[in-house]
């Protein structure tokens, strides 16, 4: 069949798989919206989180990256699994005997105060937006790269479908329809890794296949590195031939170090995440939980750095000195006699994903460091150069030093999209990254939404806005309240698009931003009131406010305002910032605290009752 | 539970922790950043072990740790009679 039918097909079916189960989990009370009962089983549990917390970056992005990072792409990989660990440890199971429905209701119980629980809801609402625009946007990319259809077009289609599961299902439509995303998505991700595996080192798992030895000569255009070299010493003669630093060879360790840190701390802090593992019916199965979610995330996880090596020698292999004209039309050889179709560089520089710029005028493709051209690259119209490339009008760079020049722009998602097409792979394999990329994607965006609607609904309006001020419970019914929360989701989702129709402009900063503001907000506050009972309402709300007006302020001034990388505190990018705004918030809470009185009995008596497993009983209402 | 018995649970609970929270700290921060550099002077088929803890290695010791936080709190969830 057609490529473009094989991708209408499989699309189709997932979607269609996603709208049979929101129909048949349609959420009937607010405990089904915001926990999905707390009936959900461990496993299934995990493995929701896991569609959940793999976005459409670590799905489409995240090879890339790390393919030209090397050695400190680490940090992303340590930090966005470790965060697990906390979140078993120190998290987790303390909130599910809690036992209510959102972190700011923790936060509004645990600190008895109307005021934190506000700052929460803000939080909560700040963090959350900001992280499913750049979802949304991910489901434009893929409709428009892979169905051809405009970008917002894309995110309209993206948002019926969000729409129709999570306002109808709720918590419950989402978790039931998430273990099925994930199904997609491993598979999609697993099936191109493993040819490629095959291919490049002859291993059949990805895993192992970094270990293996190359399976075939190739010219990094310095010299030709034999057939049987390790996998890994071949990249790092390659890439320093051109220029680079060796591939496992680290950068700064202080900067990984602290990026790191930042990412497992924001990880045990996104609200999205943490809410989780209050659909689950016990404390045990909360801890169990986490381990499974962990388990589903290391498949991909593990498989996202081989991927990133072998696409990384893939690429030299291909393009390196070769004449772009016969190239493309398919009419090249690699020096053992296999074909080196470059048909896929045409695609995606269709796509704008990557570009020629001939420098030197031989017509053929130089590939080292350096930037082949200012910037992001800006196609001349449809005009074409004397090989048929796609122009760009982009100012050109000082020349480099090396002993070759640049002339090739590549895009990070290229790593993992062209990939089916480099290797070769049917037509189905390319249809399945596309059904795996909006399963990555809109997963992500329906947890975020759901998590949106509850602060609101929940939060805001029943325990805030519709609060007796003499029961100090809500005066919404329960069928009211959860017509506030679906109203509050669509409106959420409304918002989500908009924003993916016109991307604030900095969508690629967005990922440091959520995770810096979630790890200085939210862990810290909710780590204090478990394990130090001591911590009042005063130390709490200082301590988030420092830590997200320290970090906000930090990101804003760097990344936005065009502040001087030269008065980075201690040398600290902007991505590791939120690790600083942790200790703040930690160090500023426990201060204030102690020089104010210690919270009341009935809370310390609250903290006592966290701790201890027994009687978790269900998820339930005030 | 009496207040006794609910502290020395605690205590048991917070020392399974840190103790769970050293591994974690050793194999990903240690392994695979501070001593990443001396690490990476040992290499099994071509892979740094410095390098491979930072892209492998570290996760599956976080696996690995949360299973083993599960047990260990199961046990001690036992020996209180505070399992749900």
């Amino acid at each position: 069949m057609e490529l473009q039918s094989l991708i209408y097909l499989f699309v189709g079916i997932s979607f269609a798989l996603y709208i049979g189960i929101a129909l048949w989990a349609k959420a009937g009370s607010t405990k089904d919206f915001y926990v999905a009962g707390g009936g959900v089983h461990p496993v299934a549990n995990g493995m929701a989180t896991a569609a959940d917390w793999m976005s459409a970056a670590s799905f489409i992005s995240l090879a890339g990256i790390i393919s030209f990072m090397g050695s400190d792409g680490g940090a992303y990989l340590m930090g966005w699994t470790g965060g697990y660990v906390l979140l078993a440890l120190l998290l987790a199971p303390y909130l599910r005997k809690f036992g209510k429905f959102t972190v700011p209701d923790f936060v509004g119980d645990r600190y008895y105060s109307s005021t934190a629980r506000v700052v929460a809801v803000i939080a909560v609402i700040f963090v959350s937006f900001t992280y499913v625009a750049g979802q949304m946007r991910g489901v434009g990319i893929v409709f428009s790269r892979f169905l051809q259809v405009d970008v917002n077009t894309g995110v309209i289609i993206g948002m019926a479908i969000v729409f129709f599961y999570s306002v109808l299902g709720g918590m419950k439509g989402i978790t039931y329809t998430q273990v099925a995303q994930y199904v997609v998505m491993i598979i999609a991700y697993l099936i191109p890794a493993i040819f490629l595996s095959l291919q490049v080192t002859d291993t059949f798992l990805p895993q192992l296949g970094i270990f293996g030895q190359t399976t075939f000569a190739f010219d990094d255009g310095v010299r030709v590195i034999p057939e049987g070299t390790y996998l890994l010493h071949a990249l790092d003669t390659a890439v320093a031939d051109l220029g680079f630093r060796e591939y496992t060879e680290p950068g700064s360790l202080w900067n990984m170090f602290l990026l790191t840190v930042a990412l497992m701390l924001g990880t045990a802090g996104l609200p999205h995440v943490i809410v989780r593992f209050f659909t689950v019916p016990t404390v045990h199965d909360a801890r169990i939980s986490a381990g499974w979610a962990l388990i589903f995330i290391a498949i991909m996880y593990t498989t996202i750095s081989s991927v990133a090596a072998f696409s990384r020698v893939n690429l030299i292999k291909n393009v390196q000195n070769v004449e772009y004209k016969a190239f493309v039309n398919g009419e090249l050889s690699h020096i053992d006699g296999t074909p080196n179709n470059g048909s896929w560089f045409k695609t995606w520089e269709t796509g704008g994903l990557i570009a020629w710029n001939d420098k030197n005028g031989d017509g053929k493709i130089q590939y080292s460091k350096g930037d082949a051209f200012k910037g992001k690259p800006a196609f001349d119209g449809t005009n074409l150069g004397v090989n048929g490339e796609r122009l760009t009008k982009n100012a050109l760079p000082l020349a480099n030093t090396g002993k070759i020049e640049n002339e090739l722009y590549v895009d990070n998602d290229i790593m993992v999209l062209a990939n089916p097409e480099i290797a070769n792979l049917p037509n189905w394999v390319i249809a399945l990254i596309a059904a795996g990329a909006l399963a990555a994607a809109l997963s992500t965006a329906a947890g975020l939404l759901i998590v949106i609607s509850a602060a609101i609904s929940h939060d805001l309006l029943g325990q805030v806005v519709f609060r007796d001020k003499e029961t100090g419970k809500s005066t919404l019914t329960e069928k009211s309240e959860l017509m506030w929360a679906r109203i509050a989701a669509v409106v959420a989702i409304m918002i989500a698009g908009y924003l993916g129709i016109n991307p604030p402009g900095f969508v690629a900063q967005v990922v440091a931003f959520a995770f810096g503001l979630a790890a200085a907000a939210f862990f810290p506050t909710i780590m204090l009131g478990i394990f130090d009972k001591r911590m009042n309402k005063e130390g709490a709300i200082t301590g988030i406010l420092t830590g997200l007006i320290f970090t906000f302020g930090y990101i804003v001034y760097f990344v936005f305002l065009g502040g001087d990388k030269a008065d980075y505190f201690l040398g600290i990018n902007p991505t590791g910032i939120g690790t600083v705004g942790t200790i703040l918030h930690l160090v500023v809470a426990f201060v204030v605290s102690r020089m104010t009185p210690p919270p009341p009995q009935e809370i310390q008596d609250l903290v006592e009752r966290i701790r201890i497993p027994s009687g978790a009983g269900d998820a339930h209402d005030h | 539970m009496s207040p006794e018995k609910a502290q020395a649970y605690w205590k048991e609970n917070i020392s399974a922790i840190l103790k769970l929270l050293a591994v974690w700290f050793i194999v990903s921060f240690g392994c695979g950043i501070i001593f990443m550099e001396q690490l990476n002077a040992i290499e099994i088929a071509g892979v740094k072990l410095g390098f491979w803890f930072a892209h492998q290695g570290a996760m599956y010791f976080f696996v690995i740790l949360i299973f083993v936080y599960v047990k260990t709190m199961k046990n001690i969830d036992d020996k209180y009679g505070v399992h749900e």
